[in-house]
């Protein structure tokens, strides 16, 4: 008797709680699909009286879109680059060698979250804005400082995925391996480890595009024509560009993190962009 | 080279007075009545998002584990977290503006219900609209982290709990939350370095001309609006000291939880 009633109670419970659920989870997804349905509901709205594609045509169209675009692009690439030459060594010797310094390393990948960007960027200026370290005196000098940025930026999310990916293999063995088959230490690097490593690579590398593409503090001051001031600058001055320019970056980051989901099934390991 | 040279520069520099000479004058003034109000707003306002992103975020996922919707939608909603928490800046100002705005959608809808929202004191420029932008990369950066934790909780304890007679409510009040609460402190914890840090989204929606401290410092690099150079190194440096304070406290929390969460 008592047994029936308490299971009756427990069925309730679980419905009220199953109906509570659904309602938190709908009025969340009203708040997070309302801001871009209205944004691209604007985005179509260019011509008079007709739903069409006309903002992104102007976008696309616009002379200075492309130029900021592929140079953002290029950044990205190069920060990548350069974060995972750096990264995948220091990971792999960290691992390998020295496990006493894993805190230190740890320590300095995370700085780029105690560190506002407007922060470092301030510093920078006046780190490298005058002798005996003048970087910053023309535009292409200034751009290797900010793909260097770019590339510190994304330390975190690439340390972390590349040491996911470290742990989840047998590092010692591999080495040891190679090694008795004659590998010197180059071709351990670029043959042995980071084939293995080639999902862990990828998602570090897709995360830090995602977040480089856009950025708008560090490249603003630094009077860079990348992506993020032309969009801010497109924000301020036109109507129905910017709604089809926020579509076409929110598209370019889900695709980015889709991808992601897609290489890494299962793989954890990301907190946040700078914002 | 670029994240250790540019941070001790200003360390070193916001000790030097006008003059050249070594002085705390410019961290004295951090207590001039311009640097504390900007101060003061950005602490509210992360405060204000931390809290809020903290526990919505918290109720969205409890709701897709624990809540028990269908096994899809957990795993939609962690990657629309993921591209929500780093869709920020430009764009998402751009995507309020539309919404909110004074032409925005949703201000738009409103005046057909005979709502005037921009009349009735609301404005996205302000503290409240600004909240509601932060919290579209808070909430989905606090589901992010808090799912895990609460993966965490082992069905056995809630069995345990039952058995031994203890109601749902007791079974959250007794050994859920406090099991919880290092993690959700944490993550609130975070989320407010988050918000304090956030510049480009701010800037992007304001122009630069709302009063955050680092709205201040972009304001501090353009043009010596402080007219003391040294001051602005100090409110950078204040900065510095209160982001990692709270990834101090963040790391140290999340420790803590672990002990319950392996």
């Amino acid at each position: 008797m008592t047994t029936s009633v308490a299971s009756v109670q427990v069925k309730t419970s679980a419905r009220k709680q199953k109906l509570w659920a659904w309602v938190v989870f709908v009025v969340g997804a009203l708040y997070f699909l309302l801001p871009l349905a209205a944004t691209f509901y604007w985005s179509l709205r260019a011509e008079k009286d007709k739903l069409g594609f006309e903002a992104y045509r102007r976008l696309f169209a616009d002379v200075n879109f492309l130029p900021a675009f592929s140079e953002s692009i290029v950044n990205a690439l190069a920060a990548i680059l350069l974060s995972l030459l750096l990264i995948v060594p220091t990971a792999y010797w960290v691992t390998l060698r020295l496990p006493k310094l894993r805190p230190v390393v740890e320590f300095i990948t995370l700085l780029p979250f105690v560190i506002p960007a407007v922060v470092l960027v301030f510093g920078l200026i006046r780190l490298y804005s005058r002798p005996p370290l003048l970087l910053t005196a023309t535009y292409d000098s200034s751009r290797v400082v900010l793909i260097c940025v770019y590339a510190a930026l994304s330390f975190p999310y690439v340390f972390r995925s590349v040491d996911n990916g470290l742990r989840a293999m047998d590092v010692r063995a591999l080495t040891e391996a190679a090694q008795s088959l004659g590998a010197n230490w180059f071709t351990i690097l670029f043959r042995v480890i980071f084939p293995n490593l080639r999902v862990a690579l990828l998602s570090g590398a897709l995360l830090t595009f995602a977040i480089v593409i856009g950025e708008l503090t560090i490249a603003l001051f630094m009077a860079q024509h990348t992506l993020g001031p032309y969009m801010a600058n497109l924000t301020r001055s036109k109507v129905y560009e910017p709604s089809a320019m926020a579509i076409v970056a929110f598209a370019l980051t889900w695709m980015a993190l889709g991808l992601i989901q897609l290489v890494g099934r299962g793989q954890q390991g990301q907190i946040t962009g700078g914002h | 080279m670029f994240l250790i040279g540019p941070t001790l520069i200003l360390g070193y520099r916001s000790l030097e007075g006008t003059d050249g000479a070594l002085t705390l004058d410019n961290y004295r003034q951090l207590t001039s009545e311009s640097v504390l109000s900007a101060y003061g707003m950005s602490i509210r306002i992360s405060l204000t998002t931390a809290i809020l992103g903290g526990l919505i975020g918290f109720l969205i996922a409890w709701a897709v584990s624990i809540g028990g919707l269908p096994r899809p939608f957990r795993s939609l909603t962690t990657t629309f977290s993921g591209v929500a928490s780093n869709f920020a800046g430009v764009p998402l100002a751009a995507a309020y503006i539309f919404t909110l705005g004074r032409v925005g959608v949703v201000t738009a809808l409103f005046k057909l219900l005979g709502v005037d929202l921009y009349r009735s004191g609301f404005s996205l420029y302000s503290f409240l609209g600004l909240t509601l932008v932060y919290l579209y990369f808070q909430i989905p950066l606090m589901v992010l982290v808090i799912l895990p934790a609460l993966d965490g909780l082992k069905r056995e304890w809630r069995e345990a709990a039952e058995n031994l007679g203890a109601t749902p409510n007791q079974y959250w009040r007794d050994i859920a939350f406090p099991v919880l609460t290092p993690s959700i402190l944490g993550t609130m914890i975070l989320l407010f370095g988050n918000a304090f840090g956030a510049h480009a989204t701010a800037y992007a929606l304001t122009g630069g001309l709302f009063n955050l401290a680092t709205l201040l410092i972009g304001q501090q690099i353009s043009g010596d609006v402080l007219h003391n150079p040294g001051l602005g190194y100090a409110v950078a440096m204040g900065m510095v000291v209160i982001m990692a304070l709270s990834i101090l406290v963040y790391s140290i929390l999340q420790r803590r939880s672990e002990r319950w969460l392996r």
